[in-house]
């Protein structure tokens, strides 16, 4: 269509916003309730995803086979404020019918289970079995130059044990993620 | 920081899902699934639907055309459907319905679901998806519908069982209108609608029981809420949509409210029109294209009552300078939009109804006055700040200036006698639009705020005149936000739909332009349309009335005409081409560092 003239006026500098600062992350273990349908997984997942939430574990399986509830805890980090909104959000998903945020409503306590594969012979082995002793691990399968611990406690406890057997022959790791419930009295089951 | 995990749930103990079994298997009773989805529709009061139809909706469009009661609107893309719906909604109250066919069809109705998400809008979209025993093997036309929407829906089904399918429709009517609204997808396999099963009454349905948001306000808070505002010396209402969610019974508590008290009140795009704009208090919009009067009054307030608005980023400026010294009250449906964006000091989640109610009890009944020397201060100060007159621009005797032809519209829809509602597309005219149209009452405002999605307006207006034959609608657009959704065209034709469209033609994507200019050195990448369509022409091939308006004369002229005809009629307003839209705030910026245009800074005398 017609010319366009455009009169030329001085740079201006970029006026975009700065990035704000934010305030310090803090760790908190989340136990959600939930109804075990399809595609529940995937909403309180995409959640996080979507929103540039950060899960540290997550751990889910039905607790109630009568109603089909599911007990999902998820370890998050974030600000205060982040973790104010990932609590509020979760609130908001339909299938969502109880979020408590154990870190600071109750006393709770957290175990892991780990199953560890170390493959080793002579002293090796000998010292594997005395570490394992001391940690409280039990030896669930075995073979000449093979042994698979399981060993359950606090994640300090567990990534401990793990560290010990790493120069002793540490060939395979698979750990559950955090199963978190309070102490006490409280209770956000159904039972 | 305040806490604000009120659950908007029913605790567990009282939810357990009601079980509803049909007592005895009465095969005579059963019907199709299809058959089920529009017993269901109607049962839930839908009396129009917006959709295309394809091979996985074949059934339920079979079920459609032999029934009376729901009419169906056939649009000319999946896309148009579902802002058409959305239109229907915000102008009516009710849940908008949309149907689409699996694949394509579903994927073309994302950008509405993700439209009406963002605005709060109530949606039900019915798509079709390939057979049960189909799913997951890349068959013909399928997509992970439930995959694709979960982020862009309040919440989504994928019904392979017939039995459940009449329960869902009825749950998602319920997800898709409590609470914070928003838009939900009932994904329907094609053998499922074959399928016979039993048909499920609204009130037997079997939901997520727990699912009932919290309305009512907590009392305590409301009671320190309205002391607050009772001790404040520049206070200032700061309202939202959800004050339109709720309903005229809102807008009209608010009224009384705000009358009452006498503070100044200000609303965010997606309210406007819950509070007259016709009355002294009201300051205008505030936000990024607000007026000077209200984004100074939010930035230098002591006390602000926030109500249905979510602190979004085009409101707020840069965060850590929003609204430095006030205390803050803020009212909304949805516990997670309180202290998101912003920390405030009195959380209440509530119904905006509910809360205001409840805030014009109390004051009533504590005998609550407003401190009115303060307030006549905070009034004088806010006049020096009106003076400033922000939206003054450069009249031209001959070229068309895009705020005066706004002007001109308001005048001649002042002087119409019909109900007028105004849909708008994505950009400037869009802002000039909140900026000079003025309305008066809730619904009549239809605009994409939240996504900002080119192409809404035009399915929109069709939505809104569907809902109102007789009144006068009217889609202000650009002339590159128009061409996103040009087709529907020609379902206004069908359907004799005398939607006006009001293309403000700048030929540039204007509100791009305009911020290469401002502030990306005036380096002009791929903002200006080489190649335009006559609209004239194109409305007329359409079977529509094409007029346009190249000078200042012309103009009212073609605005008379347009309003005058009973068909489809698209203006085309050859306006200025690069005018820029003021006030600004530059993104970043907080809100006393808006940009007011030369002219605007030349009117004042007294201040700066
Ligand atoms: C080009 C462009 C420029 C824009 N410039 C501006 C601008 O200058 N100023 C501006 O204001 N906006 C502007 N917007 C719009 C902006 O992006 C947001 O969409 C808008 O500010 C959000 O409005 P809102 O806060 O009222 O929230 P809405 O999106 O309307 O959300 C409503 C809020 O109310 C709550 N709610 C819902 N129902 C209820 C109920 N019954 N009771 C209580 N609460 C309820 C919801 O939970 C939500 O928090 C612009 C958009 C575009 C595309
Ligand atoms: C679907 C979509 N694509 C891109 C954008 C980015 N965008 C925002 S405004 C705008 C220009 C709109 O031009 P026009 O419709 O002519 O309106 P004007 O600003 O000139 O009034 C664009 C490209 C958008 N909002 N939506």
């Amino acid at each position: 269509m017609s010319d366009i003239k455009i009169k030329r006026r001085k740079k201006s500098k970029s006026v975009y916003a700065p990035t704000p600062k934010l305030s310090k992350e803090e760790i908190h273990t989340l136990a959600i309730l939930v109804n075990n349908e399809p595609g529940v997984l995937a909403r309180v997942i995409g959640l996080f995803s979507g929103r540039g939430y950060n899960i540290e574990s997550l751990t889910v399986a039905e607790i109630n086979n009568i109603e089909h509830l599911s007990r999902i805890t998820i370890v998050c980090s974030g600000t205060p404020e982040v973790i104010e909104q990932i609590k509020l959000q979760l609130d908001r998903l339909i299938p969502v019918l109880e979020v408590s945020d154990l870190t600071i409503e109750c006393e709770h306590v957290e175990r892991e289970l780990a199953l560890i594969k170390v493959v080793c012979t002579g002293d090796k082995r000998i010292e594997a079995l005395r570490c394992a002793d001391i940690f409280r691990a039990r030896v669930v399968d075995s073979t000449l130059e093979s042994f698979v611990f399981e060993i359950t406690g606090t994640t300090d406890k567990v990534d401990a044990f793990i560290n010990l057997m790493s120069p002793l022959g540490l060939v395979d790791v698979s750990r559950t993620g955090i199963a978190a419930i309070s102490r006490g009295k409280k209770a956000i089951g159904s039972f | 920081m305040t806490t604000t995990s009120t659950s908007s749930k029913a605790k567990k103990s009282d939810s357990i899902i009601a079980k509803i079994k049909p007592s005895k298997k009465n095969k005579a009773q059963e019907i199709s699934g299809a058959e089920m989805v529009i017993k269901a529709l109607i049962e839930q009061g839908v009396d129009t639907i917006f959709g295309y139809p394809g091979g996985a909706v074949l059934p339920i469009y079979d079920a459609l055309f032999q029934q009376d009661k729901i009419k169906h609107v056939l649009v000319r893309q999946e896309g148009g459907a579902l802002h058409a719906a959305e239109g229907y909604a915000r102008s009516t109250g009710k849940v908008g319905c949309a149907i689409v066919t699996s694949g394509p069809g579903a994927t073309n109705a994302v950008t509405g679901l993700a439209d009406a998400m963002l605005d709060s809008i109530p949606l039900v979209c019915i798509t079709g998806q390939v057979p049960t025993f189909l799913i997951g093997t890349d068959a013909f036309q399928e997509a992970d519908t439930v995959g694709i929407t979960r982020p862009c829906t309040k919440h989504n089904f994928l019904i392979k069982d017939p039995n459940k399918l009449s329960s869902a429709i009825h749950e998602s009517f319920h997800i898709a209108r409590s609470g914070r609204p928003g838009p939900v997808v009932i994904d329907i396999p094609k053998d499922v609608q074959f399928a016979q099963g039993k048909y499920i009454n609204a009130e037997k349905a079997e939901m997520h029981s727990h699912y009932q948001p919290d309305i009512s306000p907590d009392s305590d808070l409301i009671e320190s809420a309205v002391e607050l505002m009772a001790g404040a010396k520049r206070p200032i209402f700061h309202i939202g949509g959800g004050v339109i969610n709720s309903g005229e019974v809102a807008s009209t508590a608010l009224y009384e409210l705000v009358q009452k008290t006498g503070f100044p009140i200000t609303s965010t795009l997606m309210g406007l029109g819950a509070y007259p704009a016709s009355d002294k208090q009201w300051l205008g919009m505030l936000g990024m294209h607000g007026t000077y009067e209200a984004n100074w009054a939010m930035h230098d307030c002591d006390v602000m009552i926030c109500i249905g608005a979510r602190f979004d980023d085009r409101v707020t400026g840069r965060t850590d300078k929003f609204s430095p010294n006030s205390k803050i009250i803020h009212v909304d449906i949805d516990a997670s939009s309180i202290n998101k964006n912003i920390t405030v000091d009195i959380p209440i989640v509530a119904d905006s109804k509910h809360a205001i109610k409840a805030m014009l009890d109390i004051w009533n009944k504590k005998g609550y006055k407003a401190d009115h020397l303060a307030l006549d201060n905070w009034w004088q100060q806010i006049d020096i700040w009106r003076a400033k007159n922000c939206l003054a621009y450069k009249k031209d005797n001959k070229i068309i200036k895009p705020q005066y032809a706004l002007e001109r519209l308001r005048h001649f829809m002042q002087q119409d006698k019909r109900e007028c509602y105004i849909t708008t597309e994505v950009g400037q005219h869009q802002m000039w639009a909140a900026q000079f149209l003025s309305f008066d009452k809730p619904k009549r405002w239809l605009t994409s705020g939240g996504l900002g999605t080119m192409g809404y307006g035009l399915p929109a207006a069709i939505g809104a005149q569907m809902a109102h034959p007789d009144a006068l609608v009217i889609d202000v657009a650009g002339e590159a936000s128009i061409q996103m959704n040009i087709q529907e065209l020609a379902t206004a034709i069908q359907y004799r739909l005398p939607v006006k469209v009001f293309i403000m033609n700048n030929q540039w994507m204007g509100m791009v332009r305009q911020w290469q200019e401002l502030l990306h050195g005036e380096r002009y990448s791929e903002t200006y349309s080489e190649a335009l369509p006559d609209f004239v022409k194109l409305v007329e091939a359409y079977g529509g009335v094409g007029l346009r308006a190249q000078t200042v004369d012309e103009l009212d002229d073609v605005i008379q005409k347009m309003m005058s005809n009973d068909k489809l009629t698209v203006v085309d307003v050859m306006v200025a081409q690069t005018e820029n839209c003021f006030p600004m705030i530059p993104s970043g910026k907080a809100h006393n560092e808006m940009i007011l245009s030369p002219e605007a800074e030349a009117f004042d005398k007294t201040l700066v």
